[in-house]
């Protein structure tokens, strides 16, 4: 008898609302429905009505996590319409916001999912180191998030010589936690018992679904828009593309941390590369024409589409974020997994919603319905954890 | 003061509500909780339901979608219930006012007893937001 499990829309973590519904039989998940828009605000269309130097501010709350990312595809997309040239110093500063951006994306999932199955500490720890690269954000560009430093032909702020060292202190300081942490992940046989296997999208199915960003590479699938599509200094920086093979939900969590150090990486590349010199080119207008910008976010390839008449607004602006493509992963990853690991999987892809505050299980066949708090599939996957700890050890004892 | 502020006061359960937010906002919050912030060292405790909650936190413009639930979700607090607007976006909608799907502020829906403006507000100002809320109770 298949029951039905309604997810959402709203969970106290993170991302948009979305609404899943399970269809589980027993403890089995055989199909699954997903609605997503509970936070369609016409991001679009508000900015059809902005000047082009407004939109950045606009886009760069699509999303709260990747607030360099969009406007970073946006600014490409106005650059490449109007041809702009972008000083190379300005190039360098857009690299080095960016890619902090993705560390602490990233480390902000790895807690994330470390609270999902159980370990706290994983999640305390990683949203304690997660706090220096908050912290170097905000010393330069002056906000913790939303960092309102890309603007069309430049950057807003200079990156004063004089934190320089600062951040390099604090990226090393980074570096060191981000081995501990990925150490504490790669060698813990709880995180493998719980992880491994669990949540399979494999390269083929990544090809079929459009899977993008650390999803797609954890399956093997070798996307990157930042080696694929170089934009701005990419290609003045040396860095390596994370692959893993399995596409379950471990090498997901190590595709992300392995991810850190190539971040950490190319920052200290530019801060060695950059010289003293422009910010930004004076742009006076944007002529008629269109333009594509791409970007790598922390979840994957983000593009923006803009048209413009040659009037100072956006004639027409496309949005394509990448949650997008991999929300829709989970219709075959959660498939055939148990519920403990429902919630888990489809955080894996990292729009997590796994903290929704409301479950309620529908019974198909007598209509009978079971409503449970939020916190019931976080429960079960804890208690999952616990019982393959115990396991575990009784293995140890036992041989 | 009634028994039940009194208990309120000193150990607030806080229920979250993202109606439409960038998650920005819903981020600062989770890193209250986290080890540099830490505001669980004064009872404050962000619950699953709003069943259990002493103040609900809402953060967002409020979207067309989000609204009954919103409202309901009002409904079944147990009374009574402090709310508080979060983000520049919870006070006023923010950058997203003109948007077509954006049916706030949420005091026009709702009454609201604290706002917390920033985008997003720092942790210490949602801190300060609490304390300042407990402090008029
Ligand atoms: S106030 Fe700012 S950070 Fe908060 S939800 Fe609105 S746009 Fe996002």
């Amino acid at each position: 008898m298949v029951k039905k499990i309604p997810i959402g829309p709203y969970h106290p973590v993170l991302e948009e609302p979305e609404f899943f519904e399970l269809h589980v039989e027993g403890e089995r998940v055989v199909g699954i429905d997903i609605t997503i828009g509970w936070s369609h605000r016409g991001i679009e269309l508000l900015s059809e009505h902005k000047t082009w130097d407004q939109v950045p501010f606009l886009v760069e709350r699509v999303c709260g996590i990747c607030s360099c990312s969009h406007p970073f595809a946006y600014v490409k997309a106005v650059e490449d319409c109007a041809g702009i040239e972008v000083p190379l110093r300005a190039q360098y500063i857009r690299l080095i916001v960016a890619e902090l951006e993705r560390l602490h994306s990233h480390l902000l999932w790895t807690g994330l999912a470390g609270h999902f199955i159980g370990y706290n500490t994983v999640f305390m720890w990683a949203w304690k180191y997660r706090e220096p690269v908050l912290d170097i954000l905000e010393a330069v560009t002056g906000n913790r998030n939303h960092y309102a430093m890309l603007r069309v032909g430049g950057v807003r702020r200079d990156l004063p010589e004089s934190e320089v060292p600062m951040v390099l202190e604090r990226l090393d300081e980074l570096e060191k936690n981000n081995e501990l942490l990925t150490k504490a992940i790669v060698d813990d046989p709880v995180i493998h018992a719980r992880t491994k296997g669990v949540g399979v999208f494999d390269r083929k199915m990544c090809r079929l679904y459009g899977a993008l960003g650390p999803t797609a590479r954890a399956g093997g699938y070798d996307v990157d828009a930042r080696r694929d599509h170089p934009i701005d200094a990419y290609d003045k920086v040396d860095f390596d593309v994370i692959l893993c093979e399995n596409g379950d939900v471990f090498d997901k969590a190590v595709v992300r941390q392995l991810e850190n150090f190539e971040a950490i990486k190319i920052i200290r590349q530019c801060l060695k590369q950059m010289e003293p010199g422009e910010i930004a080119t004076e742009v006076h207008e944007i002529p008629p024409g269109e333009g594509l910008g791409i970007y790598e976010a922390p979840r994957g390839e983000v593009l923006h589409y803009i048209r413009s008449d040659g009037g100072n607004m956006p004639l027409r602006h496309k949005i394509r974020a990448p949650s997008f493509n991999n929300i829709l992963t989970n219709e075959v990853s959660v498939v055939g997994e148990t519920v403990a690991d429902a919630g888990l999987i489809t955080a894996a892809v990292d729009p997590c919603y796994s903290c929704t505050e409301r479950v309620g299980i529908v019974d198909r066949g007598d209509g009978g319905r079971w409503v449970a708090s939020e916190g019931d599939l976080i429960r079960m996957s804890q208690e999952r954890t616990e019982k393959i700890r115990k396991e575990l050890q009784g293995n140890r004892r036992n041989g | 003061m009634s028994l039940a502020m009194k208990a309120l006061k000193k150990s607030p359960w806080v229920f979250h509500v993202n109606t439409g937010a960038c998650n920005n906002c819903d981020i600062e919050i989770l890193d209250c909780l986290t080890p540099r912030f830490d505001l669980e060292r004064f009872g404050i405790l962000l619950v699953g339901s709003i069943r259990h909650a002493d103040v609900l936190l809402v953060t967002g413009p409020v979207t067309r979608n989000c609204l009954p639930r919103i409202k309901r979700l009002y409904e079944q607090a147990p009374k009574p219930i402090k709310v508080v607007a979060l983000g520049a976006c919870g006070c006023r909608c923010g950058i997203f006012k003109d948007g077509y799907n954006i049916i706030g502020p949420l005091d026009k829906h709702i009454p609201v007893d604290a706002y917390i403006p920033g985008c997003p507000p720092k942790p210490e100002a949602i801190i300060m937001g609490v304390v300042k809320l407990l402090g008029t109770l």
